[in-house]
């Protein structure tokens, strides 16, 4: 008798267990957050958009989150996306999309794509430069202002980072060393140092990069992050 | 057998169902209560409404001792909350509330006690009074966490047709569900009893404390608002536009003047000679408390206590293995000024770098605040007429630390073995020790057994106190120019704090009133809201690892992770300095991350759900 109900168990899970009949999602769509096709640098784990796919009963959006050096991937389905940088996520100002004047971008997923969202960042950090001596690094940088007009906005502070790993920004750190944005003498040429304190284990490099705090917008902007030899 | 047995039960059962009784499907239920029973009968509407009242939104409270550590007014001394201190930011969703069920039965409630004329008149009208109270205070708990929400006043009923378009609406401006708060109250003032002796349900006192609050939370996002231009909704949805402060201010300070002039009530002062055990009483004295407008009481015997003191007494004296769970921050300490107005960080050592030596641990901290001591349990002073034993170790002769890794742990010093470290710690990782050193002292249970699992405490949480009004006063006053009036307010409370010099007019400013409210309020539910009000929430808790503040006094210093002062005893026989107190400023290893309050914290996260069955609701700036 419990052998007899023990093979109806087994023939009724097995019954049960019927071939998922949805493939998985196989389609990457992967770029960049760029400003003239240069790469928007932000905090990791900070800065989003959003991907909307309407026909489905509840409307809620995938976040997909953008990476250190303003890249970013997401695994989807095909089938056709509203793409939306929100209000006050990132450094940058969102451009109007050119079809459909709003701040929703059509996106049609067949197949893998890559593209690159372009926007307009207030500021952007170029020619960052480190070097070292001894324990000292020392940053250089170039403070180049986008955004002129009347939406333009001060800096706050610049602050360079020094971190053990390839993850380096506020929360992500070792040490820091701030400059405030009225303490700038030339925006073409700013210049940080900072001591790295010894690390253990011991490790023959860090990992540094500038970031800057703009007046009134919480995510910071990068440079690129630079691997030194100590 | 069994089948005889069978026959007889269908028998019986058949005969059962046809004997003849026409009521069969009328019976009155036995197990509930009929709204026609119930509407009747003042004692089951007290029932009901008591249940109404139990449901009033808190978010610190004393049956939560863990929120306190949120911030950077305590520390987290248990294992499982350690990660308070680890996480830097907090979630969107943090303090999120969306409580239409309870909306709805007060709705109902509401309905349902208009009708009830089998009550009599002015029973009714209380009741009725009381329900809107507690439905203008949903609204004002989520105004404040969410913004301008949806304001339903009747209990919706849905048509099942398919179409719930009827069921949703929009968000209302912030402004309006402030107004509707302030409305509320002035409406049901004259059904509410004028009696100060109520204290767990509404009365005259407690609507004018409410509407102060309210009008003093919308001036001030009026005006401090226009700092944070990108913390607003086109909308208006988040936001009060700065044109609207003045109006608010002065309703403030109307109904708080309002309430001050009645006479009703007085700051708690029946121990004048110990000002410190004097405000420590007026949070746990029940009889007759002249102070207290409102309260979530409890009762011992009854199911109903909490379990603050059982939770946090100071290990040493703890009446179970148990306490000691949250530790006031140094940050916190500190900030409770000088006898002489002033500011001072503590010493801990000379210019020359040399410890600076005391007597005794209480040294370091005399001279201060009054309300120091009623709100923490320093090193070297008492609990339930008990001296804490706290202290990190001793220091030798060269500077290095002896110490142990348990409660009056022990080692050998000099050659004999010996204590080193307090029944109370402060031991680094060791949870239930005072690992900042301090223990929280405001709401302790000084009864015998509250610090029993089987007894536990019957101490009430008060949710709104006479002191706090006159500082709702002084703010209002202030912010409308009026500083003389706002001196004589903060003055009050100063004065009953042991602050013998009265502030001149000339003294107030805004980091004053900041500074009063961070220290009379302290774990009393009041500092998240005082923050995302003031727009200071960014600035004080940034994100960055800053070192401890040297200026207690500014309300913009930031303040984003836990530091500790640990007192030592030194150990260096034949010198002046042996068994003298010196002390140490320490981060516990446990606060790794310091905390950032992102400007999508202001207002916190609808849900998606939320959103996805009534779209009219639009999404918080900033998230």
């Amino acid at each position: 008798m419990r052998n007899n109900l023990f093979i109806i168990i087994i023939v009724l899970l097995a019954a049960s267990c019927k071939k998922d009949n949805y493939p998985a999602p196989g389609t990457t769509f992967k770029g960049r957050i760029t400003y003239q096709g240069e790469a928007v640098n932000v905090s990791h784990g900070e800065v989003f958009f959003e991907l909307w796919e309407s026909g489905w009963g509840k409307r809620t959006p995938i976040n997909v989150a953008v990476a250190q050096d303003g890249s970013f991937s997401s695994l989807l389905f095909d089938g056709n996306y509203q793409l939306v940088l929100p209000k006050g996520q990132g450094p940058y100002l969102t451009l109007p999309d050119a079809a459909s004047h709003t701040d929703t971008t059509l996106l049609q997923l067949k197949g893998d794509r890559t593209m690159d969202i372009e926007v307009l960042p207030y500021y952007m950090v170029r020619n960052a430069k480190v070097s070292a001596t001894g324990r000292q690094v020392t940053a250089n940088c170039k403070l180049e202002k986008i955004i002129t007009d009347t939406r333009a906005k001060n800096v706050e502070r610049v602050t360079l980072y020094v971190n053990r790993t390839q993850f380096v920004d506020g929360i992500n750190n070792i040490v820091t060393q701030s400059m405030n944005g009225g303490d700038i003498q030339d925006p073409g040429n700013v210049t940080l140092l900072v001591n790295v304190p010894a690390v253990n284990p011991v490790q023959s490099s860090v990992f540094v990069r500038v970031g800057v705090k703009i007046e009134g917008v919480e995510d910071m902007i990068f440079s690129p992050v630079i691997e030194q030899k100590l | 057998m069994r089948t005889y047995g069978f026959y007889i039960l269908l028998i019986l059962t058949l005969f059962g169902c046809v004997k003849s009784n026409d009521n069969f499907l009328d019976r009155a239920p036995s197990n509930i209560l009929l709204d026609e029973q119930v509407w009747k009968d003042e004692v089951l509407v007290l029932s009901v409404i008591a249940n109404l009242y139990d449901r009033y939104p808190d978010y610190q409270t004393i049956e939560n001792w863990s929120e306190f550590a949120a911030f950077d007014e305590a520390f987290a001394s248990e294992s499982g909350q350690y990660g308070r201190h680890k996480n830097q930011q907090y979630s969107y969703g943090s303090w999120g509330y969306w409580d239409y069920g309870y909306i709805r039965e007060l709705n109902l409630f509401i309905e349902k006690c208009g009708k009830a004329n089998l009550l009599k008149p002015e029973v009714r009208d209380r009741f009725l009074a009381e329900a809107r109270f507690l439905r203008a205070n949903v609204y004002f708990e989520l105004v404040k966490r969410m913004g301008g929400v949806p304001l339903v006043l009747e209990p919706l009923t849905y048509d099942y047709k398919g179409d719930p378009g009827a069921l949703q609406r929009p968000r209302q401006k912030e402004s309006e569900i402030y107004d509707f708060v302030i409305r509320e109250m002035d409406a049901i003032m004259p059904a509410l009893p004028d009696d100060a002796n109520i204290k767990s349900r509404a009365t005259k006192g407690l609507v004018l404390a409410t509407k102060a609050r309210a009008a003093l939370y919308a001036a001030s996002i009026a005006k401090y608002g226009a700092t944070t231009p990108q913390v607003s909704l086109p909308g208006g949805e988040v936001g009060i536009p700065a044109s609207m402060a003045d109006g608010y201010y002065k309703t403030a300070l109307a109904a708080a003047q309002q309430l001050i002039n009645s006479g009703k009530y007085a700051l708690y002062n029946k121990k004048p000679d110990n000002r410190s055990e004097n405000f420590a009483a007026l949070f746990y004295d029940k009889g007759g408390n002249p102070e207290v407008i409102f309260v979530k009481d409890f009762k011992l015997q009854s199911g109903k206590v909490q379990e603050w003191t059982l939770a946090n007494q100071p290990r040493s004296l703890a009446e179970e293995q148990q306490g000691g769970r949250l530790n006031p921050s140094l940050n916190l300490v500190q900030s409770f000024e000088k006898l002489d107005n002033t500011f001072a960080p503590y010493a801990t050592n000379t210019p020359g770098g040399d410890y600076i030596y005391y007597d005794k641990p209480e040294d370091m901290f005399a001279g201060r605040d009054a309300r120091l001591a009623g709100t923490v349990i320093l090193p070297g002073t008492e609990f339930k007429s008990k001296k804490v034993d706290i202290w990190a170790g001793y220091i030798l002769k060269d500077g290095s630390i002896v110490t142990a890794n348990n409660f009056g742990g022990q080692a050998v010093v000099g050659g004999n073995r010996i204590q080193v470290v307090g029944f109370d710690g402060p031991i680094d990782n060791l949870e239930f020790s005072a690992q900042t050193g301090f223990y929280v002292r405001k709401y302790q249970d000084p009864a015998v057994g509250s610090g029993r699992i089987g007894t536990k405490s019957e101490v009430w949480w008060v949710r709104y106190r006479y002191a706090e009004v006159l500082l709702n006063a002084a703010e209002a006053a202030f912010e409308l120019g009026d500083k003389n009036t706002a001196a004589g307010y903060l003055n009050q409370v100063r004065a009953r704090a042991g602050l013998t010099i009265p502030l001149a007019p000339g003294d107030i400013t805004f980091d004053r009133i900041v500074h009063e409210r961070k220290v009379e309020l302290a774990f009393e539910g009041h500092q998240l809201w005082d923050m995302k009000r003031w727009r200071l929430a960014h600035i004080v808790w940034d994100g960055l690892s800053t070192d401890l503040t040297i200026h207690p006094e500014s309300a913009r210093s930031t303040s984003t992770r836990v530091f500790g002062l640990l007192p030592y005893r030194i150990y260096n026989p034949g010198t002046p300095q042996d068994g003298k107190w010196v002390f140490k400023k320490v981060i516990p290893s446990n606060v790794t991350s310091a905390h950032q309050f992102r400007l999508g914290n202001y207002y916190s996260f609808i849900g998606d759900d939320i959103r996805n069955n009534n779209p009219l609701v639009i999404k918080n700036p900033n998230q």
